[in-house]
């Protein structure tokens, strides 16, 4: 099975920092890691490796420092790595960043399964796997908890609000999956330095015959005309006392609600 | 066109023509052609084994916006019922359309669904545009986005908005890659800049401690999905009219890529919703260990809540997934939350910082809970819920008690 | 002098960091209180290629130096002194065969010792001998193609789970130390029991079982190295073995250290975080010195060692004084901890009662001492 896994580098941690003049996001001291449920994705892939054979190749779009994503990617084991990275495709949003990747997809050729975590936590999205797996024609399975093969068929479990539901596709497909579909291995010294030392081939727009209409700011119909703090709900007040006092308080409180009343 | 026939690659193989929702293509002398119920949706591309078709799917800046009139709302129906996400939208959609100047319409895709037209009228929408096909009775990507393309490309709204369920997470991007248009996700706030006829939509990033504002300038329809439980319905007027638009469709089962094997309800814990629940009670990590979610459970009995719990809980595997309310769970905007024992993640505060009021027991006081409760408790929850239950019982008991 | 790690040693140690971190530490209470072996914890080193780091690569282990194993060592023991100990008992069955194996032996248990699909042990100490290595009396008579095993080990850690076992027994009892010889016996094999294991102080979780041999049957082929190289089988093996004990050992340390520090900031007496008091900073700044010498000691040892210079009196000196360094480190954690420090909701009193076991351990001080002192007047006598 050729299985591409599509990653991407967030930072470490959510807590962002927006700079109140110039109001872009403060990205110095930032480290960068792979997304957290991008890394579930990889896993994925590797346990379908060991079950059906083949390869795991893992693709980013980013700036030049995606690299260590990649290389994380590979000390999971992951067999290959592909960053692109082009300034022009800076300011992407997920309808470029799609269009981008299939054609990194489709550069990469005969791509039976393509694998994506359910969305990044910096951007929330969730829609470059679906609008993904548009660009390259092929269908969808979102939210995988679980994913196997058989004959040609992928067959995944799929975890929606209040029920589950079981999805049979033809290969080739596209999988966005569910923290919980696996607990993502940690590198082994073999590949930590394997990865250490692999090349990770670097493209550009130009490689994938990216059509630049298509991709950065002039391939994106959506903009970000601005980036706030969010306002913060406020505190109310601390209840004091007693247990029973407390309770007393919590129950008028409660009371006062006149909830049921529709 | 974005859907063009290369004559020379067809092999009148017909699969397209099964594939079209619109009855467009017909052949002729052995070759495909489009007929004037063409939509442009696409479906005939995907069906297409030979490479015939050809969907030109780019963005393009030269679109005239000025063809685009009306606010849509894709509504979402689950076992047989309109879900709440639906009427919110009408709700907010009303608003939006109102401002413009247009009229709302209500997409409604599925089977023997001609009795939920009714309330999206009474609900707000001028029009319902409702497509029935067996095959559409149970939500599968690749039907439901054939259909909804070939809908919005002959009607032309403006605005499409969908709500951020699972369901219209895995469709409204399919639809706007599909008609190569902008999509924001997880919309938290909208609204309409009249200078230059814009959707304004705001939403939440980086787990809710940035939001952001986006507009989709040159591309049709503006395409947003609305977090549920942000937005307000309006309340039913059933003597509002409207019209219905049957579009006529048929779907062919055998041209559907996925299939669905099998339906399985999750076990959940307690009898009421999450999603409408009007009180929730919710557990965190303070509760310690699966066991001790009784008391969460036996509080919201007393209140006829709904049972919440932070994605400590559900990840230490003290209750099920369904029950996670945050950034990666749900939504919820109920009048009362009781958060017992949870520390205040800024992802689970997502979830539920738009309660009406919020009561928060934590033994921390540095609990970052504190920050947007109502009023906080800095105490042990185990002797304060099931004493707080036991009060609220009393209360219910007493005949002069008001009910809950 | 460059006392920096290279960058594959770097890219390993962060990835074993992380591993620390992720997946042992936080486990490290629940596999102490289990009081069972920790089946996962070590099935986990050898899918991560642990548990043959100095091994060639053709024997299935990675072909590292002995000081990255020992920093790996290092940062397991300070996750999970347990998983560390397992770890540290594992390489002294491992480094015998490595170092005196034929080539037949090597194929067959040293790879799959390397792979951590088997886990080794070495079994030396007895009733009878413990500081006093050379009064081994569990006998090994040659008979035909076999040599026949009587006697009994104790203390023996990894014992009972354990695969494969490195013996150091009696070829000759009238020549003493140069009588001992070494075998590598499966578990298993007919007349290979075990007996009890040993509640101790600490570590419920790391067997220490006694071993009896009764008429056990071992071929000749097992014989590691020649009749009478026992005695310097064992003492190489100790060797390697006091390394490892010093990196348990400063990871241990270093382990109370990073608990005492942040606990003193936090904890609030007199209106004041503990740690603006000149008592607890000084205790504090002799801990870190404490540990950071330590550290320093030990990984010359090791480094030495791959020079393939002498190294013995610098192992023997980083096991005494590590193994002081931990008990003194962890015994003032508890004191920064006061009254929380006693009780069994903080980890820093289990970290007391481990640090004992490093001063007896594989040579205890005293040995320890003895085989300084022996290097240092021969060298600085004059």
């Amino acid at each position: 099975m050729k299985i591409v896994v599509c990653i991407k580098q967030v930072p470490e941690s959510t807590e962002v920092r927006v700079d109140p003049e110039t109001k872009a996001l403060i990205r110095e001291g930032v480290k960068g890691i792979v997304n957290p449920v991008d890394e579930n994705a990889i896993e994925a892939g590797l346990q379908l490796r060991e079950a059906h054979g083949g390869t795991v190749t893992v693709i980013t779009m980013g700036p030049p420092q995606a690299e260590e994503a990649l290389r994380h990617a590979l000390a999971m084991g992951a067999d290959e790595a592909i960053l692109l990275t082009d300034p022009a495709s800076r300011g992407s949003d997920t309808l470029a960043t799609s269009y981008t990747l299939a054609q990194m997809v489709r550069k990469i050729g005969e791509v039976d399964l393509v694998l994506c975590g359910r969305q990044a936590v910096d951007g929330d999205t969730g829609q470059v796997g679906p609008e993904l797996a548009e660009r390259l024609g092929i269908p969808q399975v979102t939210f995988a908890i679980e994913i196997e093969v058989v004959d040609g068929k992928l067959r995944a479990r799929r975890v929606l609000d209040d029920f589950f539901e079981v999805l049979e596709v033809r290969l080739p497909a596209l999988v966005t999956v569910v923290k919980q579909i696996n607990d993502p291995r940690y590198p082994s010294m073999r590949n930590v330095l394997k990865a250490k030392r692999a090349q990770i081939a670097k493209w550009t727009l130009a490689d994938v015959e990216a059509d630049p209409t298509q991709t950065g700011f002039d391939g994106s119909p959506t903009q970000v005309i601005e980036v706030w703090p969010p306002p913060r709900r406020g505190g109310g007040r601390m209840l004091e006392g007693s247990v029973e006092e407390i309770v007393e308080q919590i129950a008028g409180a409660i009371e006062d609600m006149n909830l049921g009343a529709g | 066109m974005p859907v063009t026939i290369i004559a020379d690659n067809c092999t009148g193989c017909r699969l397209c023509l099964r594939a079209c929702p619109y009855g467009a293509i017909d052949i002729v002398d052995a070759v495909a052609r489009f007929n004037e119920k063409c939509t442009q949706c696409g479906a005939c591309a995907s069906a297409c084994k030979f490479g015939a078709i050809v969907l030109e799917a780019a963005f393009r800046r030269d679109v005239d916006v000025s063809e685009y009139r009306g606010v849509w709302v894709v509504a979402e129906h689950l076992h047989g019922e309109l879900r709440r996400g639906t009427f919110e939208l009408l709700g907010e959609g009303r608003r939006l359309a109102d401002k413009l100047g247009v009229e709302l319409g209500a997409a409604l895709l599925g089977d023997a669904i001609g009795g939920l037209t009714a309330p999206l009228i009474a609900h707000g929408a001028d029009r319902a545009f409702i497509a029935q096909d067996p095959v559409l009775a149970h939500f599968r990507t690749g039907p439901h986005t054939d259909v909804l393309a070939g809908m919005i490309n002959r009607y032309k709204p403006e605005i499409v908005l969908i709500s951020a369920t699972p369901q219209g997470r895995d469709l409204a991007p399919r639809v706007a890659a599909r008609l190569s248009t902008g999509l924001t996700a997880d919309c938290t706030g909208l609204d309409i800049d009249q200078a230059e006829r814009l959707l304004v939509q705001t939403r939440p990033a980086f787990g809710g401690n940035l939001m952001a504002t986006i507009v989709c300038r040159h591309a049709r329809p503006q395409m947003a999905t609305v977090r549920p439980g942000v937005m307000k319905p309006l309340a039913p007027d059933p003597s509002r009219t409207g019209e219905v638009v049957e579009i006529p469709v048929r779907l062919d089962e055998m041209s559907v890529v996925a299939k669905v094997v099998e339906v399985v309800q999750q076990g959940t814990d307690g009898r009421v919703n999450l999603q409408d629940a009007e009180v929730i009670v919710a557990g965190g990590r303070g509760l310690g260990k699966a066991e001790n979610f009784s008391l969460i459970r036996e509080l919201a009995e007393v209140l006829g809540a709904a049972v919440g719990a932070s994605r400590a809980a559900v990840d230490a595997g003290w209750i099920p997934a369904y029950h996670q309310v945050g950034q990666t769970g749900r939504t919820v905007q109920p009048k009362l939350y009781i958060a017992c024992g949870i520390s205040g993640a800024v992802q689970h505060l997502a979830g539920m910082s738009s309660s009406d009021v919020i009561i928060a027991i934590n033994k921390d006081p540095s609990a970052p809970i504190f920050g947007v409760a109502t009023y906080g408790i800095v105490g042990d929850l185990f002797e304060i819920v099931p004493a707080l239950t036991k009060r609220l019982k009393q209360a219910r008991s007493h005949p002069a008690a008001p009910t809950l | 002098m460059d006392f920096t790690f290279s960058e594959d040693q770097t890219a390993i140690l962060d990835a074993v960091r992380e591993f620390c971190e992720g997946e042992l530490a936080p486990r490290a209470k629940e596999v102490d209180e289990a009081a069972c072996w920790p089946a996962d914890n070590v099935r986990k080193l050898g899918e991560l290629d642990l548990m043959g780091i100095p091994v060639p690569e053709e024997y299935g282990g990675m072909g590292m130096d002995f000081l990255t194993w020992a920093a790996v060592g290092e940062e397991l023991s300070r996750a999970c002194t347990t998983t560390g100990a397992v770890f540290g008992a594992h390489v002294l069955c491992v480094f015998p065969i490595m170092t005196f194996g034929t080539e037949e032996q090597k194929q067959k248990y040293l790879t799959p010792l390397a792979r951590g699909e088997h886990i080794g042990a070495f079994g030396l100490t007895e009733p009878g001998a413990g500081s006093d290595a050379a009064a081994v009396s569990t006998r090994a008579q040659a008979d035909g193609d076999d040599y026949i095993l009587n006697g009994t080990k104790i203390f023996i850690s990894n014992g009972g789970e354990a695969q494969t076992y490195v013996i150091i027994a009696s070829t000759n009892p009238q020549r003493g130390v140069r009588g001992l010889s070494a075998f590598i016996v499966e578990k298993g094999t007919p007349g290979f029991e075990f007996g009890k294991d040993e509640k101790k102080m600490a570590f419920p979780s790391l067997p220490n079982r006694e071993l009896i041999f009764t008429d056990c049957r071992v071929p000749k082929a097992n014989l590691l190295g020649r009749e009478g190289s026992g005695f310097l089988v064992a003492m190489r093996t100790l060797g390697v073995g006091r390394i490892g004990m010093a990196t348990g050992a400063v990871g241990l340390a270093r382990a109370a250290l990073e608990a005492a520090v942040p606990y003193s900031r936090q904890r609030k007496q007199f209106g004041q975080p503990i740690s603006s008091f000149q008592a607890i900073q000084f205790t504090l700044a002799d801990m870190a010195t404490q540990v950071e010498a330590a550290r320093l000691l030990t990984w010359r040892a090791a480094w030495l060692k791959d020079q393939g210079r002498p190294f013995e009196k610098e192992a023997a000196m980083a096991k005494l004084f590590a193994s002081e360094v931990a008990m003194r480190v962890t015994t003032k954690a508890v004191q920064v901890f006061g009254g929380y420090g006693y009780t069994r909701e903080f980890p820093v009193e289990r970290y007391m009662r481990e640090a004992k076991l490093f001063e007896i351990v594989e040579g205890t001080s005293e040995v320890q001492r003895m085989v300084i002192a022996n290097h240092v007047i021969r060298e600085l006598g004059g």
